[in-house]
């Protein structure tokens, strides 16, 4: 069973590294290929034909910082849906009611973050 | 089973070796990026012992949420990485008493010793016969038989929001905010006038 | 050695062959995409379009890859040469590994593994990566504020197509790609679920970066977005490998929502067409739409795009969620 099921993993794998492979070679290929010939201002930053002023990493909003957590607690919300889905047939009407629960909890939070602005973005 | 058998190894040893990284790389943008990389040889692992359905969500919520918020505040943050590392000394006994009691604690495991064998026979449900996929037997267990861990896990994750919101929302003022009802609602009559101007009379 | 050769060699050099077989058609999709793409954008504007290289311009797609390989790799000084390099190549391989588990066809398919549509769930989630690598490690500022706002907008779409994924789970009670194709047959599920197959089109088009999603690349104020430092094949990559997106989300579309392989009537004229082909019909049609989507609709505004995201899709993907499964149960149509 096991062994079967590995099995079927063995392309992908080997469809990766062929992949990977793909695009090493098309980029490597293009480097030895086209005429290298860089000078200071080519490869200095773009910035609308100013020098650029400094560092291009900086702070930036911690609203993308929020947005990035409450991705992680839907996409594990989301997660625990999946098996739900997949044997709602076998669990039945307990099933169905406890994730209702378990959603009706993330509900809440989700109303809250709603009133709290939290999903506003200006 | 030599083709599993060197999967194992091959995925075992990038796993260690990418995990040494992650600890070791001067830059921590290069530190998450070799994060991810043990992620993905952990997910490897997971398919060979049959658990495809736990490395799928390895590496969706680790690799597709958890290391995308890493990577957001290792960039965000202007951390001087330099002074932190030379903390590295100083956490160093901490550091080395969780390493060790880890190391024990697998040990442990190893020499098959259990505080109270007949404990874990009990818990264990039996194992599915094998037309079931492994993602079907995990959805006939934890919404049913383990229900309580399931809305405590519910729970957890209704907590985490509201401590996000609460830690990192900040009200700004001078805002402007689109409000799309009243921009909907709004009718001709309230916004426009039309009036007679005479000529050269002006308004 | 025959019992090598018989137990190893031959089976990894048929994978092989099963893998260029899907690869390069794959590549010559992709390429003809960038035509097709041009051609129904100038016909919807009452242009030409490109005409000159071969006949009907046909040949264009490899004179402007030519052109793209024998350009100068350029680096930025202040990038970080590997992560720089290194993020084109995510993007492009991430788009090409996904079709291991693609079902072209009744049996056809490369890796017919059980968890086919967590493995597409979890390739897309990896989009995100090549854009915030570029984004950071070109130094500039315009990349990287495009790759912060991809990468956002990204992340906001996924959790919509995750939950609209499980409504159609519900419906066929595995995770078997061949298995959702297959529960198709009677009727196509953008029928019963048409508001789920709406909220998964904008999703995707939310997801590959396309217009009136497109503002990461947002060409008036960001001057292009993540990919502004690259130049020759490193930006080929980040082009095919978007294209290549596009291709991959209406494959999915296809199979989730329209039947796959099947023919739209299980009737004598239209199933002697072979499955592949009408896959590759329907995949064409939803690519359609994207390339009609663009040159109809004005970009979005980024706090709308989120208010959609995280305030429309989200709610009514959940609501959606439990009515399916409420309706599934009281019916007893459950999938055993």
């Amino acid at each position: 069973m096991t062994n079967l099921l590995v099995v079927e993993y063995l392309p992908i794998l080997i469809f990766l590294a062929i992949s990977v492979a793909i695009s090493a070679i098309m980029v490597g290929a293009s480097f030895l290929v086209a005429k290298q010939n860089p000078d200071p201002e080519k490869v200095s930053a773009f910035e609308c034909g100013f020098e650029a002023f400094d560092d291009a990493r900086r702070k930036f909003d911690v609203r993308f910082y929020l947005v990035s957590i409450l991705f992680i607690i839907f996409d594990l919300e989301v997660a625990f849906l999946f098996p739900w889905a997949v044997s709602l047939g076998d669990i039945g009407m307990f099933g169905f009611w406890s994730m209702v629960v378990f959603l009706g909890i993330l509900t809440v939070g989700f109303i809250y973050e709603w009133k709290k602005g939290a999903l506003e973005w200006e | 089973m030599i083709v599993q058998g060197l999967a194992f190894y091959m995925f075992a040893a990038i796993l260690v070796a990418s995990a040494v990284m992650v600890i070791s790389a001067r830059n921590p943008v290069h530190s998450v990026l070799f994060l991810i990389l043990s992620f993905f040889n952990a997910a490897g692992l997971f398919i060979l012992i049959g658990a495809e359905f736990v490395a799928m969500i390895l590496v969706i919520v680790y690799v597709g949420a958890v290391a995308v918020l890493f990577l957001f505040v290792v960039m965000m943050l202007d951390i001087d990485f330099r002074a932190l590392r030379s903390g590295l000394l100083r956490y160093l006994p901490i550091g080395g008493t969780v390493g060790l009691i880890l190391l024990v604690e697998l040990a442990v495991v190893l020499g098959a010793w259990a505080v109270a064998p007949e404990a874990t026979t009990g818990v264990a449900a039996p194992l599915p016969p094998p037309e079931i996929t492994n993602t079907r037997a995990i959805g006939q267990l934890i919404y049913t038989q383990y229900v309580y861990l399931f809305q405590a896990s519910g729970l957890i994750l209704f907590i985490a929001m509201i401590g996000a919101i609460v830690l990192t929302l900040r009200e700004r003022e001078g805002v402007r905010r689109q409000n799309i009802t009243r921009q909907v609602s709004r009718r001709r009559e309230e916004v426009v006038a039309v009036r007679k101007v005479p000529t050269r009379g002006g308004v | 050695m025959v019992e090598f050769w018989n137990g190893y060699a031959w089976p990894t050099i048929w994978i092989v062959i099963q893998i260029v077989a899907i690869i390069v058609p794959l590549l010559v999709a992709v390429a003809y995409l960038t035509y097709a793409e041009r051609k129904v954008l100038a016909a919807m504007q009452l242009r030409q379009g490109p005409n000159l290289v071969g006949p009907f311009g046909l040949l264009q797609p490899f004179a402007d890859g030519l052109k793209l390989f024998a350009k100068e790799t350029v680096i930025p000084s202040g990038a970080n040469r590997v992560v720089f390099v290194a993020a084109p190549m995510m993007t492009f391989f991430l788009g090409l590994v996904a079709w291991a588990v693609i079902p072209f066809g009744e049996g056809i398919v490369l890796a017919n593994i059980n968890v086919g549509v967590l493995y597409l769930f979890a390739i897309s989630s990896l989009g995100v990566y090549g854009i915030i690598m570029a984004g950071w490690a070109s130094n500039s500022k315009y990349a990287f504020l495009g790759g912060l706002r991809s990468a956002a907008q990204m992340v906001s779409y996924e959790v919509s197509i995750g939950l609209v994924i499980i409504t159609v789970l519900l419906c066929v009670g595995s995770l078997n790609l061949t298995d959702v194709v297959l529960a198709q047959r009677t009727v196509w599920f953008f029928i019963p679920l048409f508001p789920m197959f709406v909220v998964f089109f904008i999703s995707a088009l939310a997801e590959t970066n396309r217009a009136p999603f497109d503002l990461p690349e947002g060409e008036s104020e960001l001057v292009g977005g993540y990919n502004v430092e690259y130049s020759s094949m490193t930006f080929a990559l980040f082009f095919l490998g978007e294209y290549a997106n596009m291709i991959l989300m209406s494959a999915m579309t296809v199979i989730l929502f329209l039947g796959g392989w099947l023919p739209p009537l299980d009737v004598p004229p239209l199933n002697w067409i072979p499955g592949p082909i009408w896959f590759a019909l329907k995949i064409a049609l939803v690519l359609f739409f994207f390339l009609w989507v663009r040159a109809t609709v004005p970009r979005y505004r980024y706090d709308q795009l989120m208010r959609l995201g995280w305030k429309v899709f989200l709610p009514f993907s959940l609501v959606w969620v439990l009515l399916t499964a409420g309706v599934l149960i009281a019916f007893d149509w459950l999938p055993k």
